[in-house]
């Protein structure tokens, strides 16, 4: 079953049963632009005054001293160093995306002729490499090393594992089709965590950035969101008041766009069709396919490698999806539960 | 090379070697990074070499994370199972007339149940907010129906353990009108508390497979039937301790079910799931919990079935089942943990099942699209 290009995308806010929503809202995460500079980290933190993660130790990972997405750091930028073996491996993978006729992609013209000659001849052309283009946004790509970037965000998945299994009902879809927490009903249960298939959403265990003010307070007085799951809110403040959220507004490449759902598929697909022209079939995308295991996501990545390379699950499956079937089995296993204590009276009948 | 004068003592340079060809020289041990220039002769780098492996993961950095709870949960685990079975067992005393059996029951079944409540209220991030638990019922969430089976459950139990209280003290309860209440209700609490024994001691393995933690997603087919079989050898041990043997039969007789069940269960667990995701359950403390599980499981039962009519073979085998039972969810519990810290979990797993999907041309359902 192959997914038709343009395929009218599932809006989760249907079955969130709201009478007025919205657009459905999310990221295009180029990552085929990304230049690293962390302004998105930066820009998120201060927005949503997020405390610090960690005692700024360098973690030999890169340029990255982040570590990973979690309850104070809603945008991580990964940074991958490759040599040439790697980057030949990335473009035979996206290769094979496209041969095998992955959904949505479209019959761009003259796509399999540059495809297939492509990679050699950047490889000739030694320092130049990912043929410069018309528009001048050609990712920077030798193919001695590369530096891959990738700033990654909460996916506000269409069927979303955390918002499934929360039993409090404090994360909830918005009418913009996102994933946000309510702070003031989690009571930091932890099952969102559990049921995350990208690792996202944490419980928060320290409290905000203490003001001035704040610090005089005795500890015994409560920082009002700890203890409680935290997660990217794709600034739903922000969001109502019809802004751009803090990372998308401050990344100086426009790495980071955001707008309508539709609108970012849109682009992603032209970006990554124009990427294959110009020989980088390792291009591809992440998250913009609705028949996959977490039906799509709202924040979509172009990728230039696997995505396990960048720290992201292969084939996420939502664990609620095969909830029904592990009711019937625990049913069943219930059943025989209470058939096994009634045989054991009949049994052990003689008192 | 530099024009500068300053320089002239140096010697020429090597010829520049690639990248590729340093790392692989590179590779030899930890630490060469700082090694090399060590004697100040060249430049020296101040942070270590990124690692250029080939990639199977982020730096080895987890891709899901593991919940954030502590013993209070696999305690809870355990807790749960006990109070579940004794309920049941108490609700066999109570229709067969087997006073000591439903008295020791009801008892053990509240017992768990409140000690069980409070290991969970304790690990929350808020916990005085631990009655937003009730505030929907979300089928979608195995805690949140859970939440509601244990409220009623502990009920129930609380009730038909009153009774029982009152009756133990010789009436001496200040119930006054109510007695006679608590008197009529207490049969009807302690069969609620029977039907929802199953469902409480089941329901915990759907909560743990119901997530993104490779080992207990993998295992969700067959978990279930390990958990309840678990929590019927407890409760048929904790029985078989506090109740005199005359009465334990029904108990006995449970505790070699429950020890067969388990013992099958868990095998075809650990056969059926995903080898790799499955890992986990066999190393380090899990798997030496999961296998000592398993031998005082054996020992129990067979202590059981060969001297079970003893009353001190009878107190051993109890607490063997009893211990075991503990192991066995203990030991899930951390195998979940541990399976959620290391990516090859999740990644192997998951490029094998895709690899597998491509190969049998299905390829409509990657979140990795060409276009």
């Amino acid at each position: 079953m192959t997914a038709q290009p343009g395929r009218q995308v599932a809006n989760p806010t249907a079955d969130a049963h709201y009478e007025h929503p919205h657009s459905r809202r999310g990221f295009f995460t180029d990552t085929s632009i990304c230049i690293g500079c962390k302004a998105c980290e930066v820009a998120c933190k201060e927005w949503n005054r997020n405390p610090a993660d960690g005692d700024y130790e360098i973690l030999g990972s890169s340029y990255d001293n982040t570590g990973a997405l979690g309850a104070n750091t809603w945008r991580h930028v990964a940074f991958i160093e490759q040599d040439r073996e790697r980057i030949e491996q990335a473009r035979s993978s996206g290769r094979a995306l496209v041969d095998l006729g992955m959904p949505g992609v479209g019959p761009p013209p003259a796509r399999t002729g540059s495809a297939r000659t492509a990679p050699s001849a950047t490889a000739s052309t030694g320092e130049t490499g990912g043929a410069p283009s018309s528009e001048g946004t050609a990712p920077p790509d030798s193919p001695e090393f590369r530096w891959l970037m990738s700033s990654d965000v909460c996916k506000h998945c269409t069927n979303a594992g955390c918002l499934d299994v929360c039993p409090t009902g404090a994360l909830f879809r918005t009418e913009y089709g996102t994933v946000v927490v309510q702070e003031d009903v989690c009571n930091g249960c932890g099952t969102c965590v559990a049921g995350c298939p990208f690792g996202v959403i944490e419980r928060r265990t320290d409290g905000l950035v203490t003001t001035p003010p704040s610090r005089d307070l005795p500890a015994s007085v409560k920082r009002p969101q700890t203890g409680i799951a935290q997660k990217c809110t794709l600034c739903y403040d922000r969001m109502k008041d019809d802004e751009t959220p803090a990372c998308a507004k401050t990344c100086p490449t426009t790495s980071i766009k955001y707008g309508r759902r539709e609108e970012m598929l849109s682009t992603a697909r032209e970006r990554v069709a124009q990427l294959h022209e110009q020989g980088m079939t390792e291009a591809r995308l992440y998250g913009a396919n609705p028949d996959d295991g977490v039906g799509g996501t709202g924040s979509i990545f172009l990728l230039l490698d696997e995505p396990e390379v960048y720290g992201l699950p292969p084939d996420p499956r939502v664990p609620t999806a095969d909830l029904p079937r592990m009711f019937k089995r625990a049913g069943l296993a219930m059943a025989g539960m209470v058939a096994a204590t009634a045989t054991a009276f009949a049994l052990g009948g003689r008192r | 090379m530099t024009a500068s004068e300053f320089d002239s003592y140096r010697p020429p340079e090597p010829p520049r070697r690639r990248r590729r060809d340093r790392d692989r020289r590179s590779k030899g041990g930890a630490g060469s990074w700082f090694k090399r220039g060590g004697d100040g002769a060249r430049e020296m780098p101040v942070v270590p070499d990124a690692e250029v492996e080939p990639y199977t993961s982020y730096y080895g950095r987890p891709v899901v994370k593991a919940p954030p709870w502590k013993k209070e949960i696999a305690l809870y685990l355990f807790l749960g199972g006990v109070a579940g079975g004794s309920a049941l067992l108490a609700l066999g005393g109570q229709v067969t007339d087997r006073t000591a059996l439903r008295r020791n029951g009801r008892l053990a079944a509240l017992g768990a149940a409140g000690a069980g409540s409070l290991a969970l209220i304790t690990d929350l991030g808020r916990p005085e907010r631990f009655l937003n638990m009730l505030r929907t019922i979300k089928p979608t969430s195995p805690m949140s129906l859970g939440s509601w089976v244990l409220a009623a459950f502990s009920t129930c139990a609380g009730v038909a353990a009153a009774a029982e209280v009152d009756e133990l003290t010789a009436e001496r309860l200040p119930l006054g009108p109510l007695r006679a209440v608590l008197r009529t209700t207490a049969p009807v609490a302690g069969a609620g508390a029977g039907l929802l024994g199953a469902p409480l001691a089941g329901y915990t393995a759907v909560l743990l497979s119901d997530t993104a933690v490779p080992t207990w997603n993998a295992v969700r087919e067959d978990l279930p039937f390990v958990f309840v079989s678990s929590a019927s050898l407890a409760a048929s041990g904790l029985a078989m301790i506090t109740t005199p043997v005359a009465q334990a039969g029904p108990a006995r007789a449970l505790a070699v079910m429950g020890a067969v069940g388990e013992l099958v269960a868990q095998n075809v667990m650990e056969r059926r799931a995903d080898h790799v995701a499955a890992e986990p359950l066999h190393q380090g403390r899990p798997g030496r919990m999961l296998s000592w599980s398993e031998r005082l499981v054996v020992a129990g039962g067979l202590g059981t079935l060969l001297a079970g009519r003893r009353r001190w073979a009878a107190v051993l085998s109890g607490a063997a089942l009893l211990t075991s039972s503990a192991l066995t969810r203990f030991g899930v519990f951390y195998a979940g943990l541990e399976s959620a810290k290391d990516p090859r979990y999740t990644v192997e797993p998951q490029r094998r099942r895709l690899e597998a999907r491509r190969a049998a041309g299905q390829t409509g359902d990657s979140i990795t699209t060409a276009g």
